[in-house]
């Protein structure tokens, strides 16, 4: 196994309830869950793999395959629709191309300042129009 | 001449940072400033709000600091913010220290009354505190509005060797934010709050499921929890980051999820109060309904049941969001109207337009036309209506809207959100959504109509919690009220 998944596993030993916890650690250090993740966290937790993919695909959070490209969440939940963000998603879709994914997110608790949206560093910003929303699709790397 | 040796007060709050509170921080530094990051006023039209003995400057960009050192803000000096008209008629208990204290400072904390209400816990003993909590008529306010004394006592009551306190932070309705707010702003208060739950109901460990959407309130929150540990022990809490989940806002389905189970609700009875987390009693409770017990703890229940109107006693922090000029969170006793917080205080819609629905209640809550703005913010009175008043948050629309897209997207957000258990939340969703595509192309209109109407029955009472259970309420409401954005203009387009 690999020394960071091991240290993952370890440092979860005396925690209820440990696996929403190991995951996000899994995803954040490797950026997505592997096959061969799955198989060694039901080992240590001595679970099936069954569950641990039945938890992985619950979750909307967790990929099993690397995003490849960074993923810039736009809410597209009823306050930012209201503020205009339908208006914005072809010409975001468009500025990002190949090179980011623009995912929908339902809420960021932004919804005063809509349209919002998140890097995947967890930056956020509010009351986007087209042109700024183009400058941070530009800016994501 | 520009001032120095000057302190800038400025939040931190995310809504803040996502309008650009960092560069404008930045600025008034690179200008020799002082600056000192609080929470947030909730005046979120105006942030970066910078304040400067007392008075306030907004909405900044970094580009205005030089002005407004100089003493030449124009427009952007709003006068002192004590005495600006939004805040001034609010009643704010939750949130008394919003925008004045730094929301990780402990002595900011303990010079604001902070702690009292535990010491007043730890006085009056488990018993009176459980009475002074009902006494209070506080009720939950993550949705269903349930006593949250009567939850307590229950836990109390019954006997086992591990209870358990619950924060439910996942806050996934729209439209809110006060949640957040309060985490990211106030966290010792919802820490004070747990830790009193945790006395009342011989609790010793506690758990805050904070939504991964939160990335800022998640380190606000541990961050808080690390420096009040010594304070609050015995009594232990950690945070639990979501997964990107709405439906594990549901008590059963949050459970499910801290255990590290896929986050599907269950079956009640059993209560979570007698069979919660790990099968131990739990209270489960959302961020607001904690972080109002210190107050009741430390002014009596008498002076938090003043408040209100009918069941529905205290405050309750109202956020206003969505297409409204004044956006941000109002705290106000229950009992304001509808039609107060849109025009009068919302100021009405941002884009100057008319007003054309709002939504209350986030996602499963009902659309409801200006025609019925008098209706009072109130659990019951909004019941009577087949509305809710969930979270408190206010979603305004203007007359652009289309209502029949909106009530498309409760049945695609139902879809996506179904946690999967039972069948009319699960397939009823998905038909909803696919039966209001046909109304919108104009095939079999009425009757395609009639028959998600008929869905919405099905669903409404055959669903097991409020996922499918709530979902009709935006989709009837909009068809009942803008009848015509189902029909002419719909047919009319597909006929073209
Ligand atoms: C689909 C669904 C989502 C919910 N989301 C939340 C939520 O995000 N936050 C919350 O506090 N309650 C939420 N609830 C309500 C909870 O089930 C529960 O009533 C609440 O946590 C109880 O706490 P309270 O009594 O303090 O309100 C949700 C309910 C449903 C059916
Ligand atoms: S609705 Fe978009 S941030 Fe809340």
């Amino acid at each position: 196994m690999s020394e960071a998944l091991e240290d993952i596993l370890k440092r979860h030993e005396l925690c209820e309830g440990p696996l929403l916890p190991i995951l996000h650690d899994v995803q954040n250090t490797f950026g997505y869950v592997s096959d061969y993740h799955m198989r060694m966290i039901a080992a240590g937790l001595n679970i099936t793999r069954a569950e641990v993919w039945g938890v992985v695909s619950f979750y909307h959070d967790f990929r099993t395959e690397p995003a490849g490209k960074p993923v810039l969440k736009l809410c597209r939940a009823e306050a930012c629709k209201a503020r205009g963000v339908e208006a914005l998603v072809e010409g975001a879709e468009k500025a990002a191309g190949s090179r980011v994914r623009i995912e929908p997110v339902y809420c960021l608790g932004l919804c005063s300042g809509g349209p919002a949206a998140m890097t995947p560093q967890g930056d956020v910003h509010a009351r986007l129009d087209s042109e700024k929303l183009n400058q941070l699709i530009g800016s994501l790397s | 001449m520009t001032r120095t040796n000057i302190t800038v007060r400025l939040s931190d709050d995310a809504l803040a940072l996502a309008c650009g509170a960092d560069a404008v921080a930045a600025a008034f530094e690179a200008h020799g400033a002082k600056v000192e990051r609080v929470s947030s006023w909730g005046m979120h039209w105006l942030e970066p709000l910078a304040e400067i003995d007392g008075r306030g400057y907004g909405p900044l960009s970094p580009q205005d600091v030089s002005a407004v050192l100089g003493g030449k803000a124009g427009v952007l000096d709003i006068g002192m913010i004590a005495d600006h008209p939004f805040l001034k008629a609010q009643t704010r208990l939750t949130f008394a220290r919003a925008g004045k204290t730094r929301p990780l400072n402990l002595d900011d904390y303990a010079a604001t009354d902070g702690w009292k209400g535990l010491e007043a816990a730890r006085k009056s003993g488990p018993d009176k505190t459980i009475e002074t909590v009902l006494d209070s008529g506080l009720r939950g306010r993550g949705g269903a509005g349930f006593p949250a004394g009567i939850k307590w006592r229950t836990v109390a009551d019954t006997s086992a060797d591990q209870k358990y306190i619950v924060c439910n932070a996942d806050e996934g309705d729209s439209a809110t934010f006060a949640d957040r707010m309060v985490m990211e702003g106030d966290p010792y208060m919802l820490i004070e709050g747990m830790a009193i739950a945790g006395l009342a109901v011989g609790a010793s460990k506690g758990y805050v499921y904070i939504r991964s959407e939160y990335p800022h309130a998640i380190a606000k929150v541990r961050a808080a929890i690390d420096r009040a540990a010594a304070i609050i022990a015995p009594f232990e809490l950690e945070v639990r980051v979501g997964a990107g989940s709405y439906v594990c806002g549901e008590e059963t389905a949050l459970l499910n999820s801290l255990e590290g189970k896929r986050g599907v609700v269950r079956a009640k009875p059993p209560l979570p109060a007698h069979e919660g987390l790990f099968g131990k009693p739990t209270v489960i409770n959302n961020v607001l309904t904690l972080a109002a017990i210190p107050w009741i703890m430390m002014h009596g229940a008498k002076a938090y049941a003043d408040f209100g109107m009918g069941r529905s006693r205290g405050t309750m922090p109202i956020q206003l969001a969505g297409n409204i000029r004044h956006g941000g969170l109002y705290e106000t006793a229950f009992g304001i109207t509808l039609g107060e917080l849109v025009n009068d205080i919302g100021g009405g819609t941002a884009t100057g337009r008319p007003v054309k629905a709002v939504q209350v209640g986030g996602p499963l809550g009902a659309y409801l036309p200006p025609e019925q703005f008098d209706i009072p913010f109130d659990y019951e009175a909004f019941t009577a209506k087949q509305a809710l008043i969930g979270h408190a948050g206010i979603t305004v629309f203007d007359d652009t809207a289309d209502m029949s897209a909106m009530a498309r997207f409760a049945f695609e957000f139902c879809e996506v959100e179904s946690c999967g258990k039972c069948t009319p939340c699960r397939i009823g969703a998905t038909r909803g959504r696919e039966t209001l595509d046909k109304v919108a192309q104009g095939k079999d209109a009425a009757a395609n109509l009639s028959l998600v109407l008929d869905l919405c029955e099905t669903m409404e009472f055959g669903s097991l919690c409020a996922m499918g259970g709530f979902t009709p309420y935006p989709a009837r409401s909009a068809i009942r009220h803008w009848p015509e954005d189902f029909t002419t203009s719909k047919v009319k387009e597909a006929a073209e």
